[in-house]
């Protein structure tokens, strides 16, 4: 990881009130993020895994200020964006973009082409008629989608073709992080690799940080360098991607590593799946988030919550059974 | 625009509208007679080659009365349309964006309106500031910003739950920027077809307070106003009633189709808002 982040994330936190209205007061919180720390280098991708409901969303919505977060630090190039007001924040706004997972409802249907991808451009006026269409036709070419396509409107586009729309737009404020949130989730399984490997090479060609967010773990594996487990709010584990296959330490990850397939129709998966859902996250459980699933707990594991601490081999793993011995 | 005429009920619709606009667009430059000059030698006619539609009981011809009473009538749906819609839009949109107090202030008050039978209140309205056409218009349209402020909120709620809204914002478009760009765009239809219908309904209602001599004053032609003078001379000349009475159900069906035919084809999956 290089010296300087480009973004640091620290303690992140959200609660969202539930019930409640004018009058009454909420009779519960979905504690949806609970304290969440990772770090970004610039050029680098760094993967956010994870079940649905687990805040994976969230944590990416939250880093763009999309969603304000209850507590928690959120330092971009060096700043503390949080302490930013609005107009102040407008500024670093361009320099980080997200691509959104449903290609359907991310782009406004009475839009042109030309209008959603140049919307960045809006903000400060600069750029002329003559010359936001040729920025589009740029952004356009860069995405794989053709000059023509300028005049039309979203309903007229593929799924795949779509989520290069938005992704031309994401470009167009040229940011230097990107925030993936499943951005290929929705697609076809043919059409996933696509768009992979447009956003690989728009990483090399524009020394692009990403936040990719997915429950995919094999997409994940294939385009990021860093990649953290999250669980029930928390990260779990926070592993380079190598290592992180071959070696897991936590749990959970063994657990989500079993489920991905594996293209060998002679090996014989040995983990055990894991049993159970995931707990409720207006209550959850004490302790460690995992623990009421976990085949290797023990007293410890409902009372305290462990921290995510260095391993032997340089993954964070919070798992009390985290004492070097890894879990087998 | 092909597809919308695909549709029975906004051709029918459009035809009947397009007669009463061509209609009154005529009158304001050319009618076979002046609309208010009495003539006592022809009083009380029916239909001649003369007078295709007959004479009231000061000689006035009626073909000339309803054309400009056709005037009257579009004047009345766009005025009291664009009260509901300029208020309603507005409240309705600082409804579904502020939530809470302001949402709730907003729609109980929009409740409160809807409570009173809008008729009697329109005349209750109309007797206070006085009878005249300026002030029928505001009582009706008065009655269209709860309409508009309720239909305006149910959709412009959902659009600020799209995705693409959390995009504007991450290019920095500010709130009342996405609310021009994105929402406003993004509800119009259901707007205009509302709009449509309540245009029909107002000119129901602007007849019904000009039948009650609330609406329009004399000399004016209206076509409430008309069947009002008629009524005592029902026995005699019921053409005189006839023909206004049949440019007000022409005008208050082809609206009614129109708004029909364009929620047909613009929005299949619309909720009927009251």
């Amino acid at each position: 990881m290089p010296e300087a982040p480009l973004l640091q994330v620290t303690g992140l936190v959200k609660h969202f009130p539930l019930g409640g209205g004018v009058l009454a007061r909420p009779h519960a919180w979905v504690q949806a993020v609970s304290g969440v720390s990772f770090a970004v280098g610039r050029g680098e991708s760094f993967g956010l895994v994870g079940e649905s409901g687990c805040g994976k969303t969230t944590v990416g919505r939250m880093i763009l200020r999309l969603i304000e977060p209850t507590d928690g630090r959120i330092e971009f190039d060096g700043q503390d964006i949080l302490q930013l007001s609005r107009r102040q924040f407008a500024g670093l706004r361009r320099r980080m973009q997200i691509i959104f997972q449903d290609p359907y409802s991310s782009l406004d249907p009475r839009m042109t082409v030309e209008q959603i991808v140049t919307e960045p451009l809006r903000v400060d006026r600069r750029a002329g008629r003559r010359e936001r269409s040729t920025i589009a036709v740029g952004l356009l070419d860069k995405v794989g989608l053709r000059a023509a396509d300028l005049c039309k409107f979203p309903h007229e586009f593929s799924g795949g073709q779509r989520q290069r729309i938005g992704i031309a737009r994401a470009l167009c404020a040229r940011p230097e992080l990107i925030v993936a949130d499943e951005p290929v989730s929705a697609l076809d399984v043919s059409i996933q690799a696509q768009v992979i490997n447009l956003l690989q090479d728009l990483q090399q060609e524009f020394g692009l940080s990403y936040i990719f967010i997915s429950h995919d773990l094999s997409v994940v594996e294939h385009i990021c360098s860093r990649i953290a487990v999250m669980y029930l709010g928390s990260i779990v584990e926070l592993a380079s991607a190598g290592s992180f296959s071959r070696e897991p330490r936590h749990p959970y990850t063994v657990a989500l590593l079993a489920a991905v397939p594996l293209p060998d129709p002679h090996r014989q998966s040995t983990a055990v799946p894991l049993e159970g859902d995931v707990p409720n996250p207006i209550d959850p459980p004490s302790g460690c988030p995992f623990h009421p699933r976990c085949r290797y707990v023990f007293n410890r594991c409902p009372v305290e919550k462990p921290p995510l601490v260095p391993a032997a081999d340089g993954h964070l793993v919070a798992c009390w059974l985290n004492d070097g011995r890894g879990v087998e | 625009m092909k597809r919308f005429f695909h549709n029975k009920n906004f051709t029918v619709g459009f035809v009947l509208s397009l007669v009463v606009v061509i209609a009154a667009a005529v009158s304001l430059l050319w009618t076979p007679y002046d609309a208010n000059r009495m003539n006592a030698r022809d009083r009380l006619q029916g239909p001649s080659w003369q007078h295709p539609l007959g004479t009231d009981q000061y000689g006035r011809d009626t073909l000339s009365r309803v054309m400009t009473g056709s005037v009257n009538s579009i004047i009345v749906g766009l005025v009291t349309v664009a009260i509901g819609l300029t208020l309603g839009v507005g409240l309705g949109l600082i409804s579904a964006y502020f939530g809470r107090l302001a949402d709730e202030a907003i729609m109980r008050f929009a409740d409160l309106l809807f409570g009173f039978p809008a008729v009697l209140t329109a005349i209750l309205i109309t007797s206070i500031l006085g009878p005249s056409m300026v002030n029928a218009m505001l009582a009706i349209g008065i009655f269209y910003i709860p309409v508009f402020a309720r239909l305006t909120r149910a959709v412009a709620m959902v659009v600020w739950e799209r995705e693409f809204i959390a995009a504007a914002r991450a290019c920095g478009i500010s709130e009342l920027g996405i609310t021009w760009r994105h929402v406003l765009p993004n509800i119009l239809s259901p707007l205009l077809i509302q709009g449509t219908i309540q245009f029909a309904v107002a000119i129901l209602a602007e007849a019904g307070l000009s039948y009650l001599g609330l609406g329009t004053q004399p000399p004016h032609a209206s076509w409430g106003r008309m069947l009002n003078e008629a009524q005592t001379f029902m026995d005699t000349n019921p053409w005189m009633a006839i023909f206004p009475g049949l440019a007000i159900a022409w005008s208050v069906l082809g609206f009614n189709l129109l708004g029909d035919g364009l929620r047909d084809t613009l929005d299949p999956k619309m909720v009927r808002v009251r």
